[in-house]
């Protein structure tokens, strides 16, 4: 976190890169004391923390699954079957996008354009790409996962 | 037939091509810095300049004449920043450059820099590149552990850093001034302007903000008679090579690097492959989301900045998503629409407002509750938004509304009529 603070002028500068960081190390997702500590960090009141938090996608205010699948189903996707590869998981992970699975395993969310779009369908799982899934690969993925 | 021309992937598509500093190094890289440092900054502008080379975010801004405007002894440091927040919908080909060949990008950066006397550069990422972040960070690290970085590079005295700076999921931070506010650790909002960045930019310092493709063409026009050679990819205006995004229902999607002078039609049949399971065209939407749509019939022209200005719409980003004869238009809107009600800021109220009526007005089509009226009415919200915000996204958003009711009329009919 420190690495992170010298290499802007202003401490706030670094705010949104140390509370991907504090995201991270709290399993993904943020809380208030943790947001509390980066605005210590940053020198920022907690109110401007809260304005960011929520302004961004990325940040979380709930836990994810272990496993946070995050289909895209945007413009390109759409057109080659993102929009069914999503309800294939939903209906496979008995849950909706937004959501995690009682066991806590999977979460599902339903993404803008991830930037893969020569390779769609695409989706990430938690910081790793997928490309051209299909159904059968995402089934595939998901038994294998679960083990 | 179009045939790429191998000027940025003329690393990538070479098989036993090897990213690290190493390899960069052995296929001639960094060479172009060092002739670089040996110039007067100015005269690198000027170089930039004379090869013509526009904007490959979106706008189409000439680059040259943006560094010639930064503040100059304004007694604050300039900085230069990369726009690497690629996050128009069928935009994929700064990851390629990101995750496959570094330091092309990061050189051209260097360059950049060092022209407009930018002593440290950042690197604005969208947070989603995980594995293109991780490469970048890696080959920033290779850099200062080669002293390419830092104090001294090459022996030139000009002290440079780079920091890589991961964003948080947001479309809006790719517009640049809601880039810079986002950099500052704000909640990404365009500002008014002007002042323009290059006046006052991020933390109020002049800044200049560069597409990671624009960067990345650097190298070789500041190379021994890289002006002319880029010159002469296209024609005037429209210089150089560009990657082209190809997705949607085509045989053969992919980044593909293409001269200026290519027929559209000639990459969706030729290096496109055609479309997918014999079907027919029914329109491409020709430069990322925000660009109106072409029906099959407006296919035959050249794939440029100028020539596709001239049938109304634009290059963009250069991304081309395709669509066959069984695509449901009215469908297709309503999802871009969606994107653009999900990704507006909420600062100007036509935009706000605007992008979620258009949407709500499609899903009454969908719905079975359409009618002329509303067909009308969702051209007339498409024109409240043009040309009524801060930023362009009022504009992006309203111009497919207004494209595709125009084009495909007869679609959205097929949802009320009988």
């Amino acid at each position: 976190m420190y690495n992170l603070l010298i290499r802007y002028p202003i401490k706030q500068n670094a705010l949104i890169p140390i509370l991907l960081l504090a995201q991270k190390e709290n399993n993904g997702w943020l809380t208030e004391e943790w947001m509390r500590h980066v605005a210590d960090c940053c020198e920022v009141p907690l109110t401007h923390v809260e304005g960011v938090v929520t302004f961004y996608t990325m940040f979380r205010l709930k836990p994810p699954g272990k496993y946070h699948l995050q289909v895209c189903t945007c413009v390109p996707c759409c057109l080659v079957g993102g929009t069914e590869l999503l309800e294939f998981t939903e209906k496979k992970l008995n849950t909706h996008a937004g959501y995690t699975t009682d066991d806590g395993l999977f979460s599902i969310e339903e993404m803008e354009c991830i930037g893969a779009c020569s390779y769609a369908p695409a989706m990430i799982v938690n910081e790793d790409y997928h490309e051209q899934v299909t159904p059968e690969k995402m089934e595939k993925l998901i038994d294998q996962l679960s083990q | 037939m179009a045939e790429e021309t191998l000027v940025l992937f003329k690393n990538i598509r070479n098989p036993k091509y090897n990213k690290s500093l190493a390899g960069y190094k052995k296929a001639g890289g960094y060479k172009t810095l060092n002739k670089v440092f040996g110039m007067k900054p100015d005269e690198v502008v000027q170089e930039v300049k004379e090869s013509g080379i526009r904007g490959r975010g979106g706008a189409g801004f000439p680059t040259g004449l943006k560094w010639s405007f930064m503040a100059k002894e304004t007694g604050k440091p300039s900085y230069l920043v990369a726009n690497a927040d690629e996050s128009e919908p069928g935009t994929c080909k700064d990851r390629e450059l990101m995750l496959k060949d570094p330091h092309l990008f990061l050189e051209g950066m260097m360059i950049g820099c060092y022209a407009v006397g930018c002593h440290h550069g950042y690197i604005y990422v969208r947070g989603e590149f995980f594995p293109a972040i991780k490469t970048l960070i890696d080959a920033v690290d290779e850099l200062y552990a080669d002293g390419l970085l830092g104090p001294d590079p090459m022996g030139s005295g000009y002290q440079l850093d780079l920091t890589v700076h991961s964003g948080a999921g947001a479309y809006i931070c790719g517009e640049e001034s809601a880039l810079l506010d986002s950099l500052e650790g704000k909640r990404g909002q365009p500002r008014v302007k002007p002042p323009f960045p290059a006046v006052s930019g991020f933390n109020g310092c002049p800044t200049s903000v560069n597409n990671v493709e624009t960067l990345a063409c650097m190298p070789y026009i500041l190379s021994d008679g890289g002006v002319d050679a880029f010159k002469s990819f296209g024609p005037q205006n429209n210089t150089g090579t560009h990657l082209v995004s190809l997705s949607g229902h085509v045989n053969n999607p992919g980044v593909y690097e293409l001269r200026m002078d290519v027929n559209m039609k000639d990459i969706i049949y030729g290096i496109g492959g055609g479309i997918r399971n014999g079907k027919k065209l029914k329109g491409v939407i020709p430069g990322g989301s925000s660009s109106s749509v072409m029906t099959a019939d407006e296919v035959d022209v050249l794939y440029n900045f100028d020539e596709l200005a001239k049938i109304n719409t634009m290059l963009g980003s250069a991304a081309m998503m395709v669509f066959d004869e069984d695509t449901d238009v009215v469908q297709l809107l309503h999802r871009i629409t969606r994107f653009y009600a999900h990704e507006s800021c909420g600062q100007c109220t036509p935009c706000r407002e605007g992008t979620h009526w258009s949407r709500n007005i499609i899903r009454d089509f969908l719905n079975g509750n359409g009618s002329d009226e509303k067909l009308k009415r969702l051209d007339r919200v498409g024109g409240n938004m043009l040309g009524t915000t801060l930023c362009a996204l009022g504009d992006a958003a309203a111009l497919p509304i207004q494209s595709f009711v125009k084009k495909f009329p007869e679609d959205f009919r097929k949802y009320y009529a009988n």
